[in-house]
């Protein structure tokens, strides 16, 4: 007999969800949160595309989420320019299809507080530090010294998951260009500051991207996010790309803060937190076994991400996987069968779902993004060279539209560019 | 390597940490030099400046107390030269109010 039906480790997005839908099913569930609350060692950029959330939570709209993104931005920075899309559209804001930006430490406490409500337990401050493994198949932690026994351990320990090489599923740790590092900042502003710098409504909030110099022209982005009275300024690279340039992140992060375009949105603000984290953006190719004998994975720890370059997913899918889980864990203690064949039902399940849907539709998103060097170095410019000669007004003759895009086109080169709109246009 | 501006000590003091200070949850390897270039490459990618190159000599310089444990470290030189990469113990390391 074991001391719980399951064991989650990991108080976020997918492990929190993943014990409420055990706990409102009447099984017994112990969570492990290493942090001393619900999201003390989590972050993200960050926004929630809330279309799994209001899934499980119909009351969804009662978590701490900051702003509901009503404006889509996107820019491509070269050194000395900046070239933003700034997209609003209503069905955008429409219940189902809507984003929010977030912040984990509020977010991730709801969220646990909205499981233990359902009758999970929880554990905080204690990491867990190994897995029992009898004959092949897990049966329980081990934390603090401690034997805890369970049916079923369900793995939402994040990006850095120690356990799932430990239970077999994983190798120790991915490859370098599969995984990007970020670093944030959290700037304190009034409501009504963000509210005008950003162009939005009260409540309402901006998700902006950019790409090219922001990242020193390597694979990589950087972020605003408006949040309720705070504004999440962030730098994100691929590791190996970091590499083959000279400037540090944290350095990136401030080059990219004292640009023209973004000191004005942070004026007068004050840091009040500093992050860092590790995003998993290899995509498919780089997630691990999701399941074995008692034991199934979920979450950042599943490698469940998607960086598309306009889109940016990762907690949505950690919602979704967590509460899948959950179901195939019920339906395997219900059967008295939790080895890899009767937990079988999550693969099947996350198969048929959206998460494995769009991570089978963008796997070659990331070789896409790799293979494309002029989006972060090139293309950025080459805008610059059409769009400056279009609003420059000197006195020297002007010149026909064509006439002015043309040659920066030319020094790409049309057939090059052609041919990575068509890549782009399928794996994207 | 370019003109550093910005002082991370600083930022990172804005966080709230729980150091403990018994106990480092990252090591590097005996032995290693500042040269070394995997130690560069942590010079490059830790987000919180833990790494640091000395002003002379070739110790290589890095405290773990201002970790922000993204894990960064862990899988650039995890099989290099850190001799060990773990969580920090029981309440110890950093608490995210925001994230």
């Amino acid at each position: 007999m074991s001391d719980f039906d399951a064991i989650v480790v990991g108080a976020g997005c997918a492990g929190s969800v993943a014990a409420y839908t055990l706990a409102s099913a009447g099984k017994s569930v112990l969570v492990v949160e290493r942090g001393q609350y619900a999201g003390a060692k989590n972050m993200t950029g960050g926004r929630i595309y809330t279309h799994s959330l209001a899934k499980v939570f119909p009351n969804y709209q009662e978590a701490p989420l900051q702003r509901k993104v009503t404006h889509e931005r996107i820019s491509l920075m070269s050194p000395d320019s900046n070239f933003t899309i700034d997209y609003a559209a209503r069905e955008l804001e429409e219940a189902g299809k809507e984003s929010y930006t977030v912040l984990r430490g509020p977010f991730d406490q709801w969220l646990a507080e909205q499981a233990e409500n359902a009758g999970a337990e929880f554990i905080y401050g204690i990491a867990v530090e190994d897995l029992i493994i009898e004959d092949g198949k897990v049966k329980g932690i081990l934390a603090f010294g401690d034997e805890i026994t369970s049916d079923v351990v369900i793995l939402a320990d994040g990006v850095n998951s120690l356990l799932t090489s430990k239970a077999g599923l994983s190798k120790k740790a991915p490859a370098i260009h599969q995984v990007a590092v970020g670093a944030k900042e959290t700037i304190e502003l009034p409501a009504d500051v963000v509210e005008s710098r950003f162009l939005c409504n009260p409540g309402e909030g901006a998700s902006w991207l950019f790409a090219g110099d922001c990242s020193n022209g390597i694979i990589g982005g950087a972020f605003v996010y408006a949040n309720q009275e705070s504004v999440s300024v962030g730098i994100v690279a691929t590791m190996s790309e970091v590499l083959k340039q000279d400037i540090p992140v944290y350095q990136m992060l401030e080059n990219f803060k004292n640009r023209p375009e973004i000191k004005p949105l942070i004026a007068g603000g004050k840091t009040v937190e500093y992050s860092g984290h590790v995003v998993p953006e290899g995509g498919i190719k780089m997630m691990p076994e999701i399941i074995g004998d008692g034991v199934v994975v979920a979450g950042d720890a599943a490698m469940l991400c998607m960086n598309l370059g306009y889109t940016v997913r990762g907690m949505d899918l950690a919602v979704e996987s967590g509460a899948i889980a959950a179901k195939a864990v019920i339906k395997a203690l219900d059967a008295g069968d939790t080895s890899k064949a009767g937990l079988a039902d999550y693969k099947t399940m996350l198969d048929s779902s959206f998460i494995m849907r769009d991570m089978k539709m963008y796997e070659d998103a990331p070789e896409f993004l790799e293979n494309c060097p002029g989006m972060f170095r090139g293309y950025p410019e080459m805008i610059r060279d059409i769009m400056t000669p279009l609003f420059k007004v000197d006195g020297e003759p002007r010149q026909h539209v064509m006439k002015l895009a043309l040659p920066p086109v030319k020094r790409q080169g049309l057939f090059k560019l052609a041919k990575v709109a068509m890549k782009g246009v399928k794996a994207l | 390597m370019i003109d550093i501006t910005v002082n991370v000590d600083e930022k990172l003091s804005l966080n709230k940490f729980e150091v403990d200070e018994e106990n480092a949850h990252i090591k590097i390897k005996e032995g290693v030099k500042a040269s070394d270039p995997e130690f560069q490459k942590l010079v490059m990618c830790c987000p919180a400046a833990l790494y640091k190159m000395p002003a002379e000599g070739d110790e290589p310089i890095f405290d773990y107390a201002g970790c922000l444990e993204c894990g960064t470290c862990r899988m650039i030189c995890g099989e290099t030269i850190l001799e060990k990469w773990e969580y920090p113990q029981p309440t110890m390391g950093v608490q995210y109010r925001f994230g």
